[in-house]
Formats: C-alpha cells, structure tokens, sequence
C-alpha cells in the first residue's frame, strides 16, 4: 500500500487551510485510515496548535530534512485517534530550510506507512508552496465565498495545472447562505464560474471552528457541528465514496428543531 | 564562455541544450541568457537537454527554482544518464516529450506555414487564462477559453477571445490605433488600446459578444451585428 499526498492549499491567507487540514485528517483516522499530517509552513506554524499537540514537539520537520532526528522520532501521535500522526513545522527557521526535493524524499519515506499523507501549505506563491505542492498527488483549493480569495485562488490553480499536478479539486470553506440569498455573498455557483474546477466540499459557516481550533479539538469530531459534518462528508470523497453535497438551507440542527418543537408554529 | 547553452523554441516550449563543461558556469550562463529575455520568457515551460551530463536532484532542483525565479517553470529534463533522470523524477518532472520524436537532437520544428490568404501573425491559445498569467505577441492573439481577473495579454496587433474577458486586455502596443479587442464577454478590469485607456462599465443584463475600438481617440465598445466590417 502506498499513501496519498494531498496537498491543501489557497494562496490567500486566512481562508482555512490549516483548519480544513486539521479536520480532513481527523475524519479520515476516524474512518479507520492511517492519516500523517505534515505542517510545511516552516516559521508560522499552526497545525499543532489546532490538533492540539503542540505541548509534545520534540522534534520537527527541519530535524528530519537536516538528519538531526529520525522521520519517527519527529511523528507525533494523537491522544484520541491512534492512526493519526502529525509532524510539525519548525517555528524558528524558515521557509528556505527545506527544498521541495526534501519534501519529495520525505513523503516518499512516509508512503508505505500511511493511507494518506496531508501537506498543508502555507499561504503565498513562493517556496513554502512549492515545497508543498512538489510531492503533491492530489491538491486540494480550498477558498471563501469572496472575490480577494477567489481570485488567489485562480492564481494557485494556474500555477498547479502549470505544474502538470493534475486536476484540482475545491473546497469552499465559509459560506453563509443566508447572506448569499441576500446577495450579499458570493454563492458557489459564481465561485464556480470563475475557477470552473471539480468541486469536493462545501464548508458552512461555524462558530465552533473558532471554539475547537483554539481548544486543539477539530470539529470533525463533533457529531453535532456542522461543518464537521461537511468535513467529514469530504474525507469520504476523497476516499472514493459518492456523497451528495449538505443541503445547506436547512436550519442549524437541534436547537433549531428543538426550538420548533416547543414553539409549534413559531 | 566555454559551455554552449542553446535556447530554442519548440512545440511543447521552449528547448535548451546544455553541452557538456561545468555545470555551475552552464547553468549562470543559461540564467543569464533567459533573465536578459525579460518578460519574453516569463510563463514559458522549459525543456531541458542535457546529453549524458549526471545531475543530482540537489543541482537540478536548484536550477528549477532560480528558474521560478524568472517565472519559468522547468518542465521536462531529456538525459541519456540515468542519474539524471532519477534527479529529474524525484523533483517530479518529466523525462521525456509526450510525442515519439523524443530523441535528443531530432524534435522537430512548427514547418513555416505559408499564407494563401494575405494573413498576419496570430497565436492561439486555446485554454483559460487564469490569475498571473501573462501574454505578450508582438502580432495577434487568440484565445479560446476566459482571460479571468489578474490575467493580462498584450499584443501588437489585436485580440480575439471567444469567452469572458475579466482581465487587463491591451492590443494595439505599438500605437497601432486601429487594433480591435473582441470578445464574447467583454467585462476587462482594464482595456487599453495604443495610448488610449478603459475600463469596463457596470454590466446591465446579459452579456453580448462586444468589439472595442478606439474612436475620436477614446475606446467605445460596441455590441457585435452581423454583417459589420471589422
């Protein structure tokens, strides 16, 4: 068996990739696969943070390109999923530490020990991105339904068919259908007019993202969350799996139909 | 300059043959040479010949990002050795051209075409252009597919795109006033043709196949009628 390298990755900052990281690979070890997460966004690193592993780094992946520390020694298991591992980004050096070759070599080292291996990128154009996407398999675009991370977005998915990676797919992560029924907001089918990729997931709107990410407990985990939801309806995709998209016009789940409940007619 | 560093343009990009010599000197030659082409280069997809020169991935990778660099992208290495190509297949790169004539030496040329129509020199391009991508043609071009925002194509003479144009659209660069942009949807961030500058309306209703021009030196565009002269 041989992983999966799936590159997540935006250009824009700030638009999820390193929640949607975080809750892909918490999905997927759910499912039982054996998920490595790679943090590539040497000098920034978040990942850890968001799993909530970030009190056991020893080692990082600077360690591991350097020699300092075997590819083991810098994984780092997760406490509730035993498949799923991470290796974090070294926060003292920078992007220049590691080549996209290294990453290359140590993706190859990953692969026969994992179902799939999730490189987050980090934001921008430059080498952290080009780390990232060079052992990519499959890159995944994740963007807001708005027109700054639409157009990064664009920029990206330029540079990763320039890069012959194969097709993209797309997540995007934020929407709020209300303020898009109002017009307000971008809706997919407009995002998807202008990047006119294979779309993979849509990400409602949550408060509990917030909540979780600085709590270290990804919302995948969360029955009840949303976005959790529509986290882990794509791991199953990119498992194979045929899932329809999340009616996402239906109300907030149990508080709303509990609400109605004791208001009938409300 | 002991090493020859040859650049030409071929069907798939643009080719480079590397003889044999130092490396270190080859590839600062090569560097030079292309960053001298400026803009001309930019976007270009390389491929690289290298003879039976033994490469590691840490050289070629280092050439592939000063090549970034210059906005190029190293696309394929040819190599009889197979140092090389391993290189060249850890970094993800091709070893080879997609057609049969593949041998080092042997890629054949675009045979000159030879106009039975009193023409002009046009490229096609027959795929979206997207964010950061840039074009530049001294005669027309041609584009089958969107110039999405953050694109640009500049061109020497005019600009036909059959799709949405969203994008900065300059024909006309060398003050040639009578250059047109055409497009099925024609919404640019901006529009320049010879000296003069526009930028797009906001759009009521459907979009329509639209010709720009530059009239009484201001650029009107105007929907498309059948049986117009262009």
């Amino acid at each position: 068996m041989s992983a999966t390298v799936i590159t997540i990755t935006s250009g824009k900052g700030g638009v999820g990739k390193t929640t949607t990281t975080a809750n892909l690979a918490v999905a997927l070890a759910a499912s039982g696969a054996r998920v490595i997460c790679l943090d590539t966004d040497i000098g920034l690193r978040n990942l850890d943070v968001v799993m909530g592993l970030e009190n056991r780094i020893v080692y990082d992946i600077v360690h591991v390109v350097e020699g300092t520390a075997k590819i083991k020694q810098a994984m780092i298991r997760d406490k509730r999923l035993p498949h799923l591992f991470l290796i974090p980004a070294a926060q003292t050096r920078d992007k220049s530490a590691v080549s996209p070759s290294d990453m290359v070599r140590v993706c190859n080292d990953l692969r026969p020990d994992f179902d799939f291996v999730m490189l987050d990128s980090p934001a921008g154009i430059e080498r952290g991105f080009r780390n990232a996407l060079a052992p990519s398999d499959k890159v995944l675009i994740i963007t807001n339904p708005e027109v700054s991370a639409v157009r990064d977005a664009d920029r990206i998915i330029g540079l990763v068919e320039s890069e012959q990676k194969g097709p993209p797919s797309l997540i995007i992560n934020r929407i709020k259908p209300d303020m898009v029924k109002r017009g307000d907001m971008l809706s997919i089918d407009d995002v998807l007019d202008v990047l006119a990729i294979d779309l993979i997931g849509i990400v409602p709107e949550d408060e509990q993202i917030l909540v979780s990410s600085n709590r270290g407990a990804p919302v995948a985990m969360d029955e009840k969350s949303r976005a959790g939801q529509a986290f882990r309806n794509i791991a199953r995709r990119l498992k194979g799996e045929q899932v329809p998209f999340m009616d996402l016009d239906k109300q907030d789940g149990f508080l709303a139909r509990l609400g109605k409940l004791i208001r009938p007619g409300g | 300059m002991t090493v020859s560093v040859t650049i030409k343009g071929i069907k798939e990009g643009l080719l480079v043959i590397v003889g044999d010599g130092d490396w270190v000197e080859a590839s600062q030659v090569l560097l030079t040479k292309l960053a001298e082409g400026g803009e001309f280069f930019q976007g270009a997809r390389l491929v690289l010949q290298l003879n039976s020169r033994g490469l590691g991935a840490a050289d070629l990778g280092k050439l592939r990002d000063s090549l970034g660099d210059l906005k190029i992208n190293l696309w394929t290495v040819l190599s009889e050795s197979s140092l090389t190509e391993n290189a060249a297949k850890a970094l993800g790169l091709e070893t080879g051209l997609p057609k049969p004539a593949a041998a080092a030496g042997a890629l054949p040329e675009i045979p000159a075409i030879i106009p039975v129509e009193d023409g002009s020199q046009a490229i096609l391009i027959q795929h979206t252009l997207r964010s950061g991508k840039s074009v530049r043609y001294p005669g027309h071009v041609i584009v089958v597919g969107d110039v999405n925002a953050g694109a640009e194509v500049v061109a020497g003479g005019n600009i036909i795109v059959w799709g949405r144009v969203r994008g900065t659209v300059q024909a006309g660069t060398e003050g040639d006033t009578e250059a047109v942009i055409c497009a099925l949807d024609l919404a640019p961030t901006q529009l320049r043709i010879g000296n003069a500058i526009a930028t797009s309306p906001k759009r009521r209703g459907k979009p329509e196949p639209e010709i720009a021009r530059v009239r009484n030196g201001q650029i009107v565009a105007e929907r498309w009628k059948p049986n117009e002269k262009l």
